[in-house]
């Protein structure tokens, strides 16, 4: 008896006994972009708020100053351990930063169950693209693993400046497909009833974006 | 052709949910006496329109991007057995396990040994077109498996028992309080003073699935895309209960029709920028997942692929229809369509409603079926939805094609009486002669300067409130709002070499019409207003 593979792609080859031979896709589209950098950053930020994230800014001296306002009240916050420490502010009696190893097979990685009790994650981005205001993880070290970024309830993302594109094909370029990717524009949300959207589902309900300069 | 031609390959159709369950017009009938489901539809439709038209418009290469979508489309299916070893090569080699699935059936069965063999009775399940139209909820159910939907609309219909209305919204149907009494109703636990604001709904939703996704050992999902060259799949979504099942769960299924290939990442570039413009309105989505296996200690550790023909090799055995396979199930087609905004998704019967829907369930399962026949009838060929498909199926065509299949069928089993009693003859007709009157820039301007024929073809509120013979029925319950000019003399310039295709019998005699109907629409006018009503459509009333 043959297996429902060989039947599938024997199938297939009589529903196409006709030999269609479509020619090789046109790719009209914009590959590259002519905005400037400052055009780009401004339409980054534009989208960014338009998807009711919060944005930032902050310089390598400043960041720390700014995460730490931040995060508030979180007395737990979960990094990937491939994140800059200069970025962190100091840990205080009252809060204290928790490092993930990034591999559930190894040592220093939070249970879910853990990863559910803290407040909040710091993460590095990949790249961005401004004109769908998409912020790409790629599970860098200085991103982690993909539950840091979705079980917390608040994302503080720092997105580089010179990692800002235009387009999504120029964003596709600085990707490696081979480790997960996520892409995020803004927080959860759903207009599943009456087509109202709600900010905060099942994801974080707060991303708050730093523009590093 | 393929039924009379001898020698002919057999085509294999599929099963599940893809059959109307009652005749169109008869289903549509009862749907259009749902003032809530019609007023919710036309808000939805309406509104999604509107966001889409906008994030459209601001893309200078638009039509670009369509034209690369469709043309990455027709060489998935023309090299469709090359692409599908690909990626099942590159995808085991991540250290997934790909199975095939002739049928439904044969794709729930494997889904429900792979849960077994996990040991557990409870899974958790994203939104996927493809597990709707195999019924593995209700399958799993009947093996002793619970299938917890977590898409906020897909948990509402699921807590009240009931089937999606749309497929991007699929609990549009439902209003707030609604919702809310579904909750209290069905949630174990949930506060009895649960408001019927969106948000605290959504709350509800989150308290109510949390515990599930950190508990729960396997997922089940559909597929957006797959890509050959590197067995990578993604999902695109917004809540996050997406990236919850594919992250925290050991073991991801994924149904994935044989159609939803992509050659290469490259390819991905166009897609992700047209489904979520088309589907929900927005730049992008909140959560896209792109994923290639498996990744020690991040994410599912046991991942599976189930590729599903279930009739899809079928449709790409007719070659006017197999376009229908290239549907990246953005729903845009449903959001313009006038027949879908009235009559309802529930009235296509199948998981595929709307104008995708019309040609996509017949020819999966069969223009036989008795009642998917009269799916392809479903439509005015207005050609909205060929101007909103991203990937630019040409849906009118493929529709009068599997009309002229539909007929040729019924006369090969001597059903057809042809003539005016035969109702596709009917409907049929009034469509094309509809078609004729509102794309004729002559016949128009007479009926704009108040000839006998505006009476019949628009009210003095400019829309048509009377149709003779069959599709009297459905203007009896609503107003169809006059076509804009432009546009539709537009699309008659490129329509009208085809329409010659017809046989002149089949054609309306319109002069006839005219005089069946002389001062019909005046006279409905006078006696609405002797009663004190207006006719009016419904969408104005509450604009105003």
């Amino acid at each position: 008896m043959s297996t429902a593979k060989e039947d599938i792609l024997g199938r297939i080859r009589s529903s196409l006994s006709d030999h269609p031979s479509p020619p090789e896709p046109i790719r009209n589209y914009r590959r590259t972009s002519k905005l400037s950098k400052e055009a780009t950053l401004e339409m980054l930020v534009d989208r960014l708020i338009d998807y009711k994230a919060n944005v930032f800014y902050a310089t390598e001296e400043t960041i720390a100053h700014r995460i730490d306002e931040l995060l508030q009240d979180a007395s737990r916050y979960v990094v990937p351990v491939g994140i800059k420490e200069s970025w962190l502010p100091e840990d205080t009696a009252r809060r204290s930063r928790i490092f993930d190893a990034g591999n559930l097979k190894k040592a220093g990685t939070l249970s879910t169950r853990e990863l559910d009790s803290v407040n909040a994650v710091v993460t590095n981005s990949t790249v961005s693209c401004a004109e769908t205001g998409t912020i790409f993880l790629n599970t860098n070290s200085d991103e982690g693993r993909r539950a840091i970024t979705l079980v917390p309830d608040h994302h503080i993302c720092v997105v580089k400046e010179d990692t800002i594109v235009e387009l999504i094909p120029e964003a596709f370029e600085r990707i490696d497909y081979k480790r997960p990717v996520t892409m995020i524009s803004g927080p959860s949300a759903t207009s599943d009833i009456e087509l109202i959207r709600v900010e905060g589902v099942h994801g974080p309900r707060t991303l708050d974006v730093i523009i590093l300069q | 052709m393929t039924a009379v031609s001898l020698g002919m390959p057999r085509v294999y159709h599929g099963e599940g949910n893809i059959f109307e369950t009652e005749a169109f017009p008869k289903y549509a009938a009862k749907e259009l006496t749902n003032e809530q489901l019609r007023a919710n539809l036309g808000f939805a439709t309406h509104k999604i329109r509107t966001k889409r038209e906008h994030v459209v418009g601001e893309l200078p290469d638009w039509q670009g991007l369509r034209t690369a979508g469709s043309m990455i489309k027709q060489r998935v299916m023309a090299n469709l057995p090359e692409y599908l070893e690909m990626f099942e090569k590159n995808f085991t080699a991540a250290g997934g396990h790909v199975h095939w699935a002739r049928n439904a059936e044969e794709a729930n069965q494997i889904a429900l040994d792979l849960i077994r063999a996990e040991g557990v009775d409870e899974v958790i399940k994203i939104k996927s077109m493809a597990t709707a139209e195999t019924g593995l909820n209700e399958y799993l159910r009947e093996n002793g498996v619970e299938a917890i939907e977590t898409d906020l609309a897909e948990e509402i219909v699921q807590l009240a028992d009931d089937r999606p209305s749309h497929i991007l919204v699929p609990a549009i149907h439902f209003n707030r309080t609604q919702i809310r009494d579904i909750f209290l109703k069905k949630i174990d636990g949930v506060s009895v003073d649960l408001s019927n604001d969106p948000a605290d709904l959504a709350e509800a939703s989150r308290i109510r699935l949390r515990d599930k996704f950190l508990q729960s050992k396997v997922a089940v999902s559909g597929v957006n895309f797959g890509i050959a060259e590197t067995g990578s799949l993604s999902i695109v979504e917004s809540e996050g209960n997406g990236r919850m099942c594919l992250t925290l769960p050991d073991t991801l299924i994924s149904f994935m029709g044989i159609e939803k290939l992509l050659p290469s990442f490259e390819d991905f570039e166009v897609f992700l920028q047209l489904l979520p413009r088309s589907s929900t309105g927005e730049r992008m989505n909140p959560y896209t997942s792109l994923w290639t296996g498996v990744t020690p200690g991040d994410g599912p550790q046991n991942m599976h692929v189930i590729l599903i023909d279930n009739g899809r090799t079928a449709v790409l055995d007719d070659e006017v229809g197999r376009q229908a396979l290239h549907c990246i199930r953005c729903s845009a087609c449903m959001n313009v369509c006038p027949v879908y905004e009235r009559a309802g998704g529930h009235a296509y019967g199948s998981t595929y409603p709307g104008p995708i829907g019309a040609i996509l369930s017949p020819q999966l399962g069969g223009i036989e079926n008795e009642y998917n026949s009269s799916l392809p009838f479903a439509s005015s060929l207005c050609g909205a939805c060929y101007d909103a498909c991203p990937v630019k199926i040409n849906i009118p065509d493929v529709l009068v094609h599997l009309r002229g299949k539909a007929v040729d069928h019924e006369k090969a089993q001597g059903d057809f009486k042809g003539g005016k009693k035969d109702p596709h003859y009917q409907m049929d007709a009034m469509m094309f002669g509809a078609k004729q009157l509102f794309s004729s820039g002559k016949l128009m301007s007479l009926a704009e300067k108040g000839l006998p024929m505006s009476k019949l073809v628009t009210g003095k509120d400019h829309k048509i409130s009377k149709f003779p013979g069959l599709v009297g029925g459905w203007t009896k319950y609503r107003d169809i709002p006059e076509p804009p000019k432009e546009s539709f003399r537009n699309w008659w310039k490129k329509e009208a070499p085809k329409a010659s295709r017809r046989d002149s019998s089949e054609r309306v005699d319109i002069q006839a019409l005219i005089e069946q109907n002389k001062g019909k629409v005046v006279e409905a006018h006078q006696q609405a207003e002797q009663r004190g009503q207006t006719i009016a459509h419904p969408a104005e009333e509450k604009e105003q």
